[in-house]
């Protein structure tokens, strides 16, 4: 379970995340949404550590991440996969699996012994499967498509077992067949690993078909959390955000 | 807690995968056969000169291949690595003139020292960012050079430190014996070569990948950043220190040009040369550098233009050290292009 309370966070005058509380439950899948600037990213980064926290609290089964630098974060079990794919382009898809589970095993330190280590392997080898990338495993991962890097990203999150995954626009940069593909995925990632997922994301149409459960965020505050048909009802967020101009057609 | 199940639903792939263990075997083949050419070629040319050439490349070597585990493997740049090859020599050099302790002791307590140094000036250091962590590690390099300049008492100061360097035999090794002090710098080379393949194919070494490649994302699954780049940056500064301690040997003394930031560019340099994408890459820089400046001054003074227009051609002509222009030739005729064996 992971429980934030009271979450803020400012930037000079602006409060990018402000009093945020919300509750994950075990196993769920959320997404998050807002316009531009709603302080989605600023949300993931400061529950992985990439930012601290001015207030609030950040509790994962019961334990406070706020103030954690992200290394230990990570090891608690949160995970995540990055807007823009975040990976090591030198290193082949099998590398930079086998190189994950040796850090997630404590391992990263180890100098007496040859790279990969054979405890390594399994789980490097099921994440590869997991994805789809064993194929692509002597790939370096700056030859792969831009799909497959968010992938690898994804599964660079996931070899390390987290309790939960934050995926921070999975479909960004996609075209729209490739989005569905990737969604799907992510789908059927939390559906076969049972763990808690929050994405953020800007297509509705994907929003709403997939998620059980949606929170809207807006200029740092909480608009409205709910079902997919709460959330496409709710008079606040259809001013707010679904009611402009550029996302109407969305609504309909 | 979700567990990945291991072995579920994996099928026998054809794809080659990656493993570990012939390349130690392999390694430690090719060095014993290195190290055996090498002891052999006093008995077949006996010229003192080439003796002298392959001491100094192994003093260099070492040097420059340790560089290269921070510039190549980890992406730290550092302008000021030089300082560990000065503070060997001038260790080692002052340790055994001051305290006449037997060799290996000196060797030792030689390495420990630098690793004193290093762990307090890499804490400083590696917290910076590029063009800070360069910038800072030459203004170490700068206060160690002034700091012998100026200890004259100790140092010598620019006369550097003179008389000689004693040398009482131990384990039956002369190292006052030119032949000795050759198979002993062969040794060393061959060991610390050894050793730092080691660490570079180890998972550590796949730690200083990923932290060159994306140091933020290696911070996000778990690993500590800062603690890896100053085991680094201790680990490269004690091979750089064996290099300065071969050199202190090799000339009987120490000079302030060792702990000069020359060195530190010469180290670049040798790693522009032979390239920072292969382990071999700063050695084969090296032999270059040393064949270069040997020939090159003997046939004109204007030597720095020439090594000038030499650098130009590796780093505007090829855009690649020799080894790394090599490497790609060989994997593009194999039609290797994107698919990289590990």
């Amino acid at each position: 379970m992971l429980e934030i309370r009271g979450l803020s966070k400012s930037f000079g005058g602006v409060k990018a995340t402000d009093n945020v509380s919300l509750d994950f439950a075990d196993g769920s899948l959320t997404a998050v949404i807002g316009p531009n600037g709603a302080g989605k990213s600023t949300f993931f980064n400061l529950i992985t550590g990439a930012l601290q926290p001015d207030a609030g609290q950040i509790l994962l089964n019961g334990v406070d991440m706020a103030g954690k630098a992200p290394p230990e974060i990570v090891r608690h079990g949160i995970g995540r996969a990055f807007q823009v794919a975040s990976i090591f382009p030198s290193l082949t898809v099998e590398e930079t699996m086998l190189a994950a589970v040796c850090a997630d095993q404590r391992r990263a330190g180890v100098m007496h012994r040859r790279f990969p280590l054979a405890e390594t392997r399994d789980r490097a080898e099921h994440a590869m499967e997991l994805l789809g990338l064993a194929g692509k495993r002597n790939r370096t991962a700056a030859t792969l498509s831009h799909g497959d890097q968010k992938l690898l990203d994804i599964a660079l999150a996931l070899v390390l077992e987290p309790k939960v995954l934050l995926l921070d626009e999975p479909t960004a940069g996609m075209g729209t067949e490739e989005r569905w593909r990737m969604i799907d995925k992510v789908r059927e990632l939390w559906e076969k690993q049972k763990i808690t997922v929050v994405f953020i994301e800007h297509d509705m149409d994907i929003v709403f078909k997939i998620a059980p459960r949606i929170v809207v965020l807006c200029y740092g505050r909480i608009l409205a959390t709910g079902t997919p048909d709460a959330i496409r009802r709710n008079d606040a967020v259809i001013e707010a955000y679904l009611g402009s101009d550029d996302h109407s057609g969305a609504v309909a | 807690m979700t567990e990945l199940q291991a072995g579920q639903g994996t099928q026998p792939l054809d794809v080659a995968r990656i493993d570990a263990r012939p390349q130690r075997y392999r390694d430690v083949l090719i060095a014993l056969v290195a190290f055996v050419v090498l002891a052999l070629l006093p008995f077949i040319f006996g010229s003192k000169q080439l003796l002298d050439f392959v001491i100094r490349c192994a003093a260099y070597g070492l040097f420059a291949t340790s560089l290269n585990l921070l510039v190549g493997y980890t992406g730290l740049i550092s302008f000021g690595h030089g300082m560990f090859f000065g503070l060997g020599a001038y260790g080692f050099g002052l340790m055994m003139q001051k305290t006449g302790v037997p060799i290996p002791v000196a060797f030792v307590a030689t390495l420990a020292m630098t690793l004193v140094v290093a762990v307090v000036i890499g804490a400083i250091c590696v917290r910076l960012k590029e063009i800070y962590f360069a910038f800072v590690t030459l203004a170490f390099q700068m206060l160690i050079h002034s700091t012998i300049l100026s200890w004259q008492s100790l140092t010598g100061g620019d006369q550097g430190l003179r008389g000689g360097i004693p040398r009482p035999p131990f384990l039956s090794i002369d190292l006052s014996n030119h032949l000795h002090l050759y198979i002993t710098s062969c040794a060393l080379l061959v060991i610390g070569l050894l050793l730092m393949r080691q660490i570079a194919q180890s998972p550590f070494g796949y730690t200083l990948r990923m932290i060159r490649d994306n140091a933020t994302r290696a911070s996000f699954i778990g690993i500590d950043v800062w603690r890896a780049k100053l085991t680094i940056f201790v680990l490269a500064a004690l091979f750089a220190s064996t290099g300065g301690i071969i050199m202190a040997l090799f000339v009987s003394g120490a000079y302030p040009e060792f702990a000069y930031w020359t060195i530190s560019g010469e180290g670049i340099f040798i790693n522009m040369l032979g390239g920072v994408t292969t382990f071999l890459g700063p050695m084969v820089g090296t032999v270059l550098l040393l064949i270069l400046n040997d020939t090159v001054t003997r046939l004109t003074e204007y030597h720095g233009i020439v090594l000038g227009i030499v650098i130009l051609f590796f780093a505007i002509g090829l855009r690649k050290g020799l080894m790394d222009f090599v490497v790609e030739w060989f994997a593009q005729r194999r039609g290797e292009v994107g698919e990289r064996a590990p």
